[in-house]
């Protein structure tokens, strides 16, 4: 028998500290009522450290610091003296990538293979990508004169800590702008971590802030009237929160929520690399990925022939410790998440749909869920509507395009989708007729800095990423 | 014959059907009589354009992606030695040089079984691969080892010739004591289509083999696409392979990853059609045991433990066990040897 040895990645290479406070002005402080929270090892359950929880006083005191570094120094910062700071940002993430990727599968749960083959190398690309950006923005399309809009606020989630806070602090850096950061409460880690890079890189004070804490410290950022841009991703119910709290103002808002992306095969679609990308669509980062590829529209006709292979193959994902080399699936992120999948696994199972998941041993500590498919689904199901975000995927048929279409049009998100065949014109003809912000071709959950990325309707407004991006950033 | 059934599976088959750890294995490769393979499918150039293309196709940036991946894959410690061992039991030590010397292939064959002089304990090699005219030397050198005895034929490795003379090729490499046989297939034959052609001549080779184990070489350096190369392997199969191979080595590129993982796939996919079981040889470029674990991990992942012996697997290269040997040295011991403690070919 060929058995992996156990490849554990060792957690020496971070420096992890008791406890953590707030970055504001450049200076970890401690919050002006001294709270705090444990963050946690999703998948052991042990305390990694404990990190401050912000109140009002503190975001009015981040935002401060934000404006006043605005207006004396980044803000009347060429662009190019701006870029310098954002390449040597992304030198640092390179050099200290393992440290990076090693705290993030701590603190997350995901398997070291993806924090160290996709979050850490694409965060340090887009910072890349963006500093590039700094000195050129006359010429991205939108007007001779494009100016920062001030303070952004920005609230990111749980699933990618550190790939979205690049998301968001790179393109409002190259932009002029600077920012008051609020990571999610359950990963605030690699955020405290890119905070002290910040310093390394002899950033200014101000030009980056981040508080700490739960979802009244991001709805207290988000509606605070000192700042000029709010940008977050996460629940579709969160963002409509933060829609009513900044309708009527003039601050600009861009959101990208859920999705239910449906990923649609073909009967001459490449079978094999079919099945991994739906593999890739559903099963990456444990599906908490808000563009996964949730639902499977397959062809009639070839839906044994590819079940068949996706249950081959589901059955060899590699499941447990997120911090073996080998491992393809980790731990689920939080205990709230997983009552969430579970209970809408449950659901799919008492509406009828049937429920599939390989044989595999899951650790006793931590949080953790098979890979789950349900065959059967109809578009009736909760599972076929309601976002699980979780290693779930429901299957359901379709024989013409036209069904193909209609069916993963039918939803109120419009995030991503995913078109597999061996044809050209039909994957053009697809991408026009479906409503997503993404469409794949061939592939699935992939991502580049200079593609943008975003959504329609209830997946949420604006662009992130590419020259697109850049608009939500400018005046 | 030179050698007998071994132990370890990696014995030839003869009209007897698979053994050893080869796991489940469907019926015995159909030869001669037996009727061919899918005989719904017609053996005509229109029949087999109309089936071959009808295979799924092959997304090449999927593929490379898929191998990649699997390429990050850590293989270290006891996974590692396991791994070296099974790698050194498959390697078809070649040498195809116009230079080679009766003294060059007793060498060869010294080596192939006793790779490691030092350590008694070090496997064999699956098998010797040498041109025809080397095979009665090494049949001789090779006698009452469990070593198999391979040999290049059909006018390798352009495979330009006429069919009498591929097919006397392979008679004479037999008579002398080959007991598996390499061909290369008619690449110009398949490239504009005449698949018929390139059919009967697998399956003309394959009655001369006797009772010789038939690889066949698709050379998928010269193939153009991973379509292409999974057409290739069906073909090959329909005809009567009992291995599809990557390359001769005289091509660059020769052997890739996603080139394997589509031949693995068509292999897999060819037993679940018929219940016959196909060997997959990757040749020509291997020279590090790392690409050599990456190929085993490709095995592993995509086929698993039915193909993850030396009956159903091969590694054809000459300077990879040198490699393996410092490798398995280096587990062994902790400490590296340099290369002088490894010979020469």
């Amino acid at each position: 028998m060929f058995a992996y040895a156990p490849a554990p990645e060792s957690p020496a290479v971070v420096d992890l500290r008791s406890h953590y406070g707030l970055f504001v002005g450049g200076e970890f402080v401690a919050p002006a009522a001294g709270g705090s929270r444990k963050t946690v090892n999703p998948a052991t359950e042990e305390v990694l450290a404990e990190v401050a929880e912000a109140d009002a006083a503190d975001v009015d005191r981040a935002v401060r610091a934000a404006r006043a570094a605005y207006a004396a120094v980044w803000g009347p910062m060429p662009g190019a003296e701006r870029a310098k700071y954002l390449f040597r940002i992304a030198r640092i993430l390179q050099e200290r990538a393992r440290e990076f990727a090693v705290l993030e599968t701590l603190d997350n749960g995901k398997p070291i293979r993806e924090s160290r083959d996709t979050d850490v190398p694409l965060a340090a690309a887009h910072f890349f990508y963006h500093a590039g950006w700094a000195d050129k923005l006359r010429y991205a399309g939108f007007g001779d004169a494009p100016a920062p809009l001030g303070v952004a606020a920005q609230v990111i989630p749980w699933n990618f800590p550190l790939l979205m806070l690049a998301w968001k602090i790179a393109p409002a850096l190259a932009c002029g702008n600077t920012v008051v950061l609020k990571p999610a409460e359950t990963t605030p880690l690699t955020a405290l971590l890119f905070a002290e890079v910040c310093r390394q890189a002899d950033l200014p004070p101000g030009v980056v802030n981040m508080v700490t804490g739960d979802g009244a410290v991001g709805a207290a950022l988000a509606a605070h009237g000192g700042v000029d841009k709010v940008a977050f991703t996460g629940s579709t119910a969160v963002g409509r929160q933060i829609a009513r709290a900044l309708a009527g103002t003039t601050r600009r808002l861009t959101l990208e929520l859920g999705g239910k992306a449906a990923n649609i095969v073909f009967d001459d679609a490449p079978v094999d690399q079919a099945v991994e990308g739906i593999v890739q669509g559903i099963f990456f980062n444990q599906g908490h990925v808000c563009c996964a590829g949730s639902r499977l529209l397959v062809q009639e006709s070839v839906h044994d022939e590819v079940l068949d292979a996706l249950r081959r193959r589901v059955a060899r994902l590699r499941v447990g410790d997120p911090m073996d080399k080998n491992t393809d699936l980790g731990a689920i992120n939080s205990a709230a998440q997983l009552a969430r999948i579970t209970a809408l696994a449950e659901a799919g199972e008492a509406e009828g749909a049937q429920r599939w998941s390989p044989p595999c041993a899951l650790p006793e500590r931590g949080y953790w869920f098979a890979p789950t498919v349900f065959t059967g689904v109809s578009t009736a199901h909760r599972i076929a509507r309601e976002e699980i975000f979780g290693p779930v995927l429901s299957v359901l048929t379709f024989r013409t395009a036209d069904e193909a279409v209609a069916k993963a049009n039918n939803t109120p998100y419009g995030l991503s989708a995913g078109v597999w065949t061996e044809k050209g014109s039909r994957i053009l003809a697809m991408a026009d007729r479906l409503r997503a912000g993404v469409v794949w071709a061939n592939t699935f959950n992939v991502f580049d800095p200079a593609s943008p990325f975003g959504g329609y309707r209830e997946s949420g407004y604006g662009r992130e990423g590419g020259r697109h991006g850049l608009e939500s950033y400018l005046a | 014959m030179v050698a007998t059934q071994s132990a370890d599976g990696a014995g030839p088959v003869g009209g007897d059907g698979p053994t050893g750890d080869a796991g489940p294995v469907g019926r015995g490769r159909p030869v001669g009589g037996d009727g061919p393979v899918l005989a719904d499918v017609g053996r005509t150039d229109r029949a087999l354009r109309g089936f071959l293309h009808g295979l799924p196709g092959v997304d090449e940036v999927g593929a490379a992606r898929r191998t990649a991946q699997l390429a990050t894959r850590s293989v270290k410690t006891t996974a590692k030695a396991y791994a070296v061992d099974l790698a050194i039991r498959m390697l078809d030590l070649t040498t195809l040089e116009g230079a080679d010397t009766d003294g060059r292939v007793r060498s060869l064959c010294a080596k192939a079984r006793r790779p490691d002089p030092a350590d008694p304990g070090c496997p064999p090699v699956a098998a010797v691969c040498v041109y025809p005219s080397m095979v009665a030397t090494a049949a001789a050198a090779l006698r009452g080892t469990d070593v198999h005895l391979a040999s290049v034929a059909t006018a390798f490795p352009s495979g330009q010739a006429p069919t009498a003379v591929k097919l006397a090729d392979t008679r004479a490499a037999v008579a002398a004591g080959a007991d598996e046989i390499d061909m290369v297939i008619s690449r110009g034959a398949f490239l504009s289509g005449r698949y018929a052609q390139v059919h009967d001549e697998i399956a003309a080779v394959r009655r001369e083999c006797g009772p010789a184990h038939l690889k066949v070489i698709l050379e998928t350096g010269e193939l153009g696409s991973l379509d292409q190369v999974r057409r290739a392997s069906w073909l090959a199969m329909l005809a009567g392979a009992d291995f599809v191979k990557t390359s001769t080595g005289k091509i660059s590129p020769a052997a890739t990853t996603p080139t394997v993982l589509v031949m693995l796939e068509a292999v897999r996919d060819f037993r679940a059609a018929t219940g016959r079981q196909v060997g997959v040889k990757a040749a020509g470029g291997i020279r590090t045991t790392k690409e050599a674990l990456r190929y085993l991990v490709l095995v592993e992942e995509t086929v698993g433990a039915p193909w993850l012996s030396p009956r159903w697997f091969r590694f054809g290269a000459s300077s990879l066990l040198n490699d393996l040997l410092l490798q398995r040295a280096k587990l062994a011991t902790g400490a590296y040897h340099g290369p002088d403690y490894v010979t020469v070919d």
